[in-house]
């Protein structure tokens, strides 16, 4: 089985997020950069079925080189290759065609990612790439198994509850929890991954069609307010009569 | 042209999240000087359709086809494609669901269209630009991002839109037929399996959310975030160590790696505060923190604080919501 996941270089979870140049771009001036959390059960998960049922696992990057660190990682974790696609990435729908052009020229059976970016925050590339290559896209996934050579089982959450869904390969699905227990790199994981192969490519022609032109920060809340324990119950009335939210 | 909304149904009655959508759609029309139709879609009845005037809309497109009565993302994609044609829409609007912002992802495709999902406010148009407000960086910035393509999709993020309701305004229902194919009911779902939300409110869709940390102590002590969720008639989460030790389901998890949540009241009991579980929760509009430590990073998130034990705290909190009158 081949398998392809998609891994987002994103802020760290604990980054203060601040702008530049009269706060129309990212300022990542002292940010850590890590694998996006929700690809880290993508890549973990595809690493668990390649290790039951053979077959490999390729991470694909969309992004410039200062993403290359967590590309090693993903490698040091247990992935087999990498691609990345070098380029910076304006826009999903941008993203979305890259991954279409390296999926399809690889002819994989799986295309896993994570649920959303924890930078964009869009929830989108998945479903788009679905779409562009006029196969299934299940998202977002918390359970995936192999029926058979040729089906997979995965459970999506839907608001509310779950639906269970049964789809020949190859289709695309997105990843959350609790899908598995995401690895961290041991020490031969990290010895092995420098030598494993890093592919950069040019990106294939492809338009954004969004221009981000503006960023800025939620307003400050004006402080918290505390009430004794004793009269715990007062926060109901002030919820009620102060904030009207009761 | 017009602006076109899709519209979801839960036990036959239109979501709230979708009233939202049809709120906000019918204002961009009317911004842009043109009329909004709805296009609706499974689980809904025919009599909840037209109240949807009373947001604005002035018709209502609906397929009955039994088959769609489950989420099924190619046909879905494929009856709003049809009903977009029809209406030569140049905006579609969605709600922020996983339905919404999986159809409205494919269609970004199918139309050739900009998509913006997680969208807070109205689009300001001049000068050629169409440009909406999006949440970006988990909850920790805004982005305006402007929409270059002909066509624009939007999904808006629940509970940003206050529902507006004119009654005695009504909609014309139309049926729509997709002329569906079984071909397009290939990825249907085996199987659907609703939760047993212990409050009947749907996270997802909560005014008001109790939700609990570590500091709760067990499972045992969780009958007091049910009762004063059920007094407020709010929906029940939990932070993700307690989902991970298996006190509450993963469903109820909410967070960076778990369920974005934007009600207008977020009560915490016996949760940190971490940057992680905030992320999840800090577009709430007010915010009541319970913890008996003073120096919990959460109060620092907080509208209201109440240093204690969440134990003795909340049997407090749930006296005095009985008393208040409904
Ligand atoms: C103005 C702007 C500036 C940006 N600058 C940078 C930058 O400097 N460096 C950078 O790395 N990215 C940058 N990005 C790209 C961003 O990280 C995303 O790749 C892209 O915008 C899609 O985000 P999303 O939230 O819509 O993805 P989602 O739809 O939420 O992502 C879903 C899944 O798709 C996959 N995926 C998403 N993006 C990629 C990718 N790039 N490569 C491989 N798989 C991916 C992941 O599995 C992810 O979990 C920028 C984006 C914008 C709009
Ligand atoms: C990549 C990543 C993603 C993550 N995603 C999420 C996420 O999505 N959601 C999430 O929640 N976490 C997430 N976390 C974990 C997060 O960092 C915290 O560990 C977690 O939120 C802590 O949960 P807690 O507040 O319930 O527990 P603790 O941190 O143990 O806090 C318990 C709190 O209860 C208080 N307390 C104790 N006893 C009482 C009492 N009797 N009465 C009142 N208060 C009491 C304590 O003072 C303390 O503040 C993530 C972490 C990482 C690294």
């Amino acid at each position: 089985m081949k398998i392809l996941v998609c891994i987002s270089n994103v802020p760290d979870t604990t980054s203060k997020i601040n702008f530049t140049g009269d706060n129309k771009e990212f300022d990542k001036n002292g940010v850590q950069f890590v694998i996006n959390p929700w690809d880290e059960y993508a890549l973990t998960r595809a690493i668990e079925l390649k290790e039951a049922k053979g077959g490999s696992v390729t991470v694909l990057n969309v992004g410039e080189a200062d993403a290359e660190p967590n590309i090693r990682k993903a490698l040091a974790i247990g992935a087999d290759d990498a691609i990345r696609v070098n380029a910076h990435p304006k826009d999903a729908y941008f993203v979305a065609q890259q991954i279409t052009a390296i999926a399809k020229e690889g002819g994989y059976d799986m295309i896993l990612m994570g649920k959303e970016s924890i930078d964009y925050n869009g929830f989108q590339v998945h479903n788009m790439v679905g779409e562009m290559m006029g196969i299934p896209s299940v998202t977002p996934a918390f359970k995936l198994d192999m029926v058979d050579d040729s089906t997979a089982r995965l459970e999506r959450e839907i608001e509310g509850g779950k639906e269970v869904v049964e789809v020949k390969l190859p289709f695309v699905a997105s990843a959350q929890q609790p899908m598995c227990e995401p690895r961290i790199p041991n020490m031969r994981g990290i010895m092995t991954a420098r030598t494993k192969p890093l592919k950069v490519v040019e990106p294939a022609g492809a338009e954004a069609k969004s221009e981000y032109v503006h960023y800025s920060k939620p307003e400050k809340k004006s402080g918290v307010k505390m009430i004794d324990a004793e009269n715990a119950g007062e926060v109901i009335k002030l919820l009620r009569n102060e904030a009207k939210v009761l | 042209m017009s602006v076109l909304v899709f519209v979801e149904g839960l036990n036959g009655e239109i979501k709230k999240s979708s009233l939202e959508a049809a709120t906000y759609g019918s204002q961009v029309a009317q911004a842009m000087g043109t009329s909004a139709t709805a296009v609706a879609i499974g689980d809904v009845n025919e009599a909840a359709l037209a109240k949807l005037g009373e947001q604005g809309i002035s018709k209502v497109l609906y397929d009955s086809d039994d088959r769609l009565k489950q989420f099924v993302a190619d046909a879905y994609v494929k009856v709003i494609a049809k009903a977009a044609q029809q209406e030569s829409a140049k905006v579609l609007v969605f709600s922020n669901s996983n339905i919404g912002a999986a159809v409205g992802s494919k269609l970004a495709v199918r139309l050739n269209g900009s998509l913006a999902t997680n969208v807070t406010e109205l689009p300001k148009m001049d000068g050629g630009n169409f440009i909406v407000t999006r949440g970006v960086f988990s909850g920790k910035a805004f982005a305006d991002v402007n929409l270059t393509s002909d066509v624009k999709i939007i999904a808006v993020k629940k509970n940003s839109t206050d529902i507006v309701s004119n009654a005695g305004n009504t909609a014309t229902v139309e049926k729509l037929s997709a002329d569906l194919a079984d071909a397009d009911f290939a990825a249907a779902p085996k199987e659907t399996v609703m939760q047993d939300t212990s409050s009947g409110v749907l996270l997802q869709e909560a005014e008001i959310v109790v939700s609990g940390g570590r500091g709760m102590k067990g499972p045992e002590n969780w009958h007091l975030i049910e009762e004063l969720a059920k007094e407020l008639g709010a929906a029940t989460a939990c932070s993700k160590p307690v989902s991970d030790i298996g006190w509450r389901p993963h469903h109820e998890h909410v967070g960076q790696t778990g369920i974005t949540v934007s009600p207008n009241l977020y009560i915490a009991a016996g949760i940190s505060g971490a940057i992680q579980h905030l992320a999840g929760v800090n577009s709430s509009k007010v915010i009541v923190v319970i913890n008996k430590d003073p120096e919990a990073p959460f109060f620092k998130a907080a509208d209201y604080g109440i240093v204690g034990d969440a134990l003795e705290v909340l049997p407090k909190l749930i006296e005095a919501a009985k008393a208040l009158d409904k």
